[in-house]
């Protein structure tokens, strides 16, 4: 691993090791920039994963105190845990379910396609789905994109051949094991998936990709990388001129470093990178860092979420090989003769026992509830995943009241379901029902959606610095030496996962840094 | 098949010294003074022909509780019984959410006082007896309190007192750990055959070397 002094003001500092920060690292590496990544989490690896779901959160989550506020049914249930994504080497590519979708051409002019929606901040993306293809083909080529690169479709489990068979039934004609980042056959120095069921507690097989043993190692081997883990950045600081110089991290120790920087640029996931942008406001930057615009923590979206769960005479064993390897594709389009605005995706999901149990419908008990974790082994189930709506008023902001372990004011997120948002998921729970009665269900339930593991939109790219806070490449408006590398720049949601679109960006944002040091430019 | 310890490890004896050989006196709750002052062990036996018969050590189950009484574990583990009714689920099962309580009431006062005002007041409610009340009372007064912080804690409790240990496993057929076996691409990942099988260009053949 190399070493760079930490006032080495040359080095391009990258906070968070997720899809965003491990990606351009590598990308920055390969190019021969000299990268410091600090990740607050700890380092795990394919050895260390742990094929238990409550002790895989216990290694993985974010747990650091946060809150949550707003009309949601998360900050009822789920108070202190607005969203399940990851403090590791890595981010929640450990964590994630391996979906690798590209954003459809509309979604990137939501606002021109949808119109002005009341209530919503809905605007066109500054780049165009044209703009972003030639990176989303190196993405897809990178993380080994199944039916993408001459790579064969997963084969598809039992809660997968349950989707289908209801699916057909009803007429749907994009139902198929999905565009995955796991590997179907052996690939990239890695082996082919061995349908383990534990794909949210970390890949044990390393068939799945995650930057944690892709992006870093190579990175690493360029010489051109130095992986600080256990480093967990409280502060972004800058000179005179307004440019970022140097970030202020706690080491595993707990003591206060400073580390010089030519560039930063933050991929904490959507509440620590605005969180982070806020707390480091200074004399010069009263709101914040690359706040003129009054968006850094704005417009968070968490897609619109629920799932589905039947219960069949027969046995399914859902839990059996990969946990999210099927989709129906045909609800994914923007339709408003549903009665609302964008489309959704139908995923294959499963839970484990355990998790069953703490997700089905929190905080129920009673005859019902237990109905249905006796017939665990004969139930199906599926993840509702679409487009929500951006609001303003939905938003990240430093909680005063409350403390971290360093003593800085937790991240509060506030949200509140917009009309459309409701319509949207009253719709999908609907045709996910109908699609396990078509199937045979005895019974079908609807979940309500879980704390948020899409989380979006709160440093949005822009045209202008009067209502976005980043441009096309994620440089902030303000700061040119400061870029957003995370889920944060969507200016709106699309009903995709987003991790595919991430690492798009981080493709498209290195070669752009790469220029722009070059030219001297930053 | 991994083994869970049900019952609480009594204190480990010093080994016996070379030098006096003089066995030293171990430090057991069994005096009368110690059960006097609240300490209790649950005890019940697992039902022959149940899914954990053949998976337990023994087929008697025992919990000792260190805080809470006896009549105060087996409360909590009615309470348990009504608030996620599962007939197919041993005693053994809810008496761990027992001990789990009892812990939470070891290390915080606050916990204490309120899982025993709770109790207190389920037994008052029935009447005198929650533990001897029948089902339908027992359901009836656990309804009622729906909505107290008693009630959150102990339904909290269950989700993974109750849900997340190997016996709950074996009883709902979940078999937990797959990666030290190989995972599921020779064990039925895709078995399913009470429906049609998918096209292959909707799920393509595994690749199987």
């Amino acid at each position: 691993m190399a070493k760079f002094d930490q006032n080495d003001e040359s080095v391009v500092v990258i906070i968070g090791s997720g899809a965003g920060g491990g990606t351009l690292a590598n990308e920055l590496c390969q190019k021969g920039v000299n990268v410091v990544v600090l990740e607050a989490g700890a380092m795990q690896s394919n050895a260390s994963f742990i094929n238990d779901e409550w002790k895989s959160f216990s290694q993985l989550a974010w747990l650091d105190a946060r809150t949550t506020s707003g009309n949601w049914r998360v900050a009822k249930d789920f108070a202190g845990l607005p969203a399940w994504i990851c403090k590791t080497v890595g981010g929640s590519t450990t964590h994630w379910a391996g979906a690798s979708l590209r954003f459809q051409e509309h979604e990137f002019r939501a606002r021109t396609v949808y119109g002005d929606i009341k209530g919503a901040s809905l605007m066109d993306w500054p780049l165009t789905f044209k703009d972003l293809e030639p990176w989303y083909a190196k993405a897809e080529d990178k993380m080994g994109v199944t039916r993408t690169n001459g790579i064969p479709g997963l084969p598809g489990n039992n809660n997968f051949k349950v989707m289908y068979a209801g699916a057909q039934k009803l007429g749907y004609k994009e139902c198929h094991t999905g565009n995955m980042a796991i590997n179907s056959q052996p690939r990239d120095g890695r082996g082919r998936c061995m349908q383990l069921g534990f794909c949210f507690q970390g890949c044990k097989s390393g068939a799945k990709w995650s930057t944690l043993y892709t992006e870093l190692p190579k990175a690493e081997a360029t010489g051109k990388l130095d992986l600080r883990p256990q480093s967990h950045v409280v502060r972004i600081e800058h000179n005179e001129a307004g440019k970022v110089s140097g970030v202020v991290y706690r080491d595993k120790d707990g003591k206060e470093q400073r580390q010089k920087a030519r560039i930063v640029a933050v991929a904490g996931n959507s509440i620590e990178t605005p969180r982070l942008l806020l707390m480091s406001a200074s004399e010069k930057f009263k709101d914040g860092l690359a706040n003129s615009s009054g968006q850094v923590g704005r417009n968070y979206m968490r897609h619109m979420t629920g799932s589905v769960y039947a219960a069949f005479k027969e046995p399914v064993h859902m839990y059996r090989g990969t946990t999210m390897a099927g989709i129906i594709q045909d609800e994914a389009r923007h339709d408003t003769k549903r009665g609302f605005a964008g489309g959704y995706e139908m995923e294959t999901l499963s839970l484990g026992l355990p998790f069953m149990a703490a997700f089905l419908d929190p905080g129920t008990w009673g005859d019902e509830f237990a109905w249905w974790m006796d017939r665990y082994t004969h139930t199906a189930g599926m993840w509702l995943v679409g487009e929500d709506m951006p609001r303003e008023s939905n938003r990240i902001t430093l909680n005063t009241n409350v403390k971290d372990q360093w003593g800085n004011p937790v991240p509060n997120v506030h949200f509140d379901d917009h009309e459309n948002d409701v319509a949207m998921r009253n719709h999908a729970f609907a045709q996910g029902e109908k699609v396990y009665k078509a199937a045979g269900a005895v019974r079908t339930y609807r979940t309500p959606p879980y704390p948020s593991t899409h989380n979006l939109g709160t440093c949005r790219m822009g045209k202008t610095a009067a209502d976005s806070v980043c441009n096309s490449f994620g440089q902030t408006h303000d700061i040119a030496n400061l870029f957003i590398s995370d889920g944060s720049q969507f200016t709106t949601g699309g009903a995709e996962n987003p991790t595919l679109t991430i690492v798009t960006l981080a493709i498209r944002q290195a070669d752009y840094i790469a220029q722009q040091m070059s030219a001297r430019a930053i | 098949m991994r083994v869970i310890s049900i019952a609480s490890p009594v204190a480990e004896a010093a080994a016996c010294g070379e030098a006096s050989g003089e066995v030293p006196k171990l430090d057991l709750p069994l005096t009368r003074r110690r059960f006097l002052e609240g300490s209790g062990i649950l005890m019940g036996r697992i039902a022959a022909g149940s899914a954990l018969y053949a998976l337990a050590p023994s087929p008697v189950w025992a919990v000792e509780l260190k805080t809470l009484s006896k009549d105060e574990g087996a409360a909590l583990m009615k309470m348990g019984r009504v608030l996620f009714p599962h007939a197919k689920l041993s005693d053994a099962v809810y008496a761990l959410l027992a001990k789990d309580l009892d812990a939470k009431a070891g290390s915080d006062a606050g916990a204490a006082k309120q899982l025993r005002e709770g109790i207190a007041a389920l037994n008052q409610a029935s009447g005198g007896s929650f533990v001897k009340a029948s089902e339908k009372k027992r359901r009836e007064v656990v309804k009622a309190m729906a909505g107290q912080p008693f009630f959150a804690t102990v339904r909290g409790q269950c989700i993974t007192s109750l849900y997340d240990n190997d016996m709950a496993y074996a009883t709902f057929g979940y078999p937990g750990s797959a990666w030290e076996k190989g995972g599921y691409i020779t064990r039925g990942f895709q078995d399913l055959k009470w429906l049609p099988a998918p096209s292959l260009a909707a799920s393509p053949k595994p690749y199987m070397g």
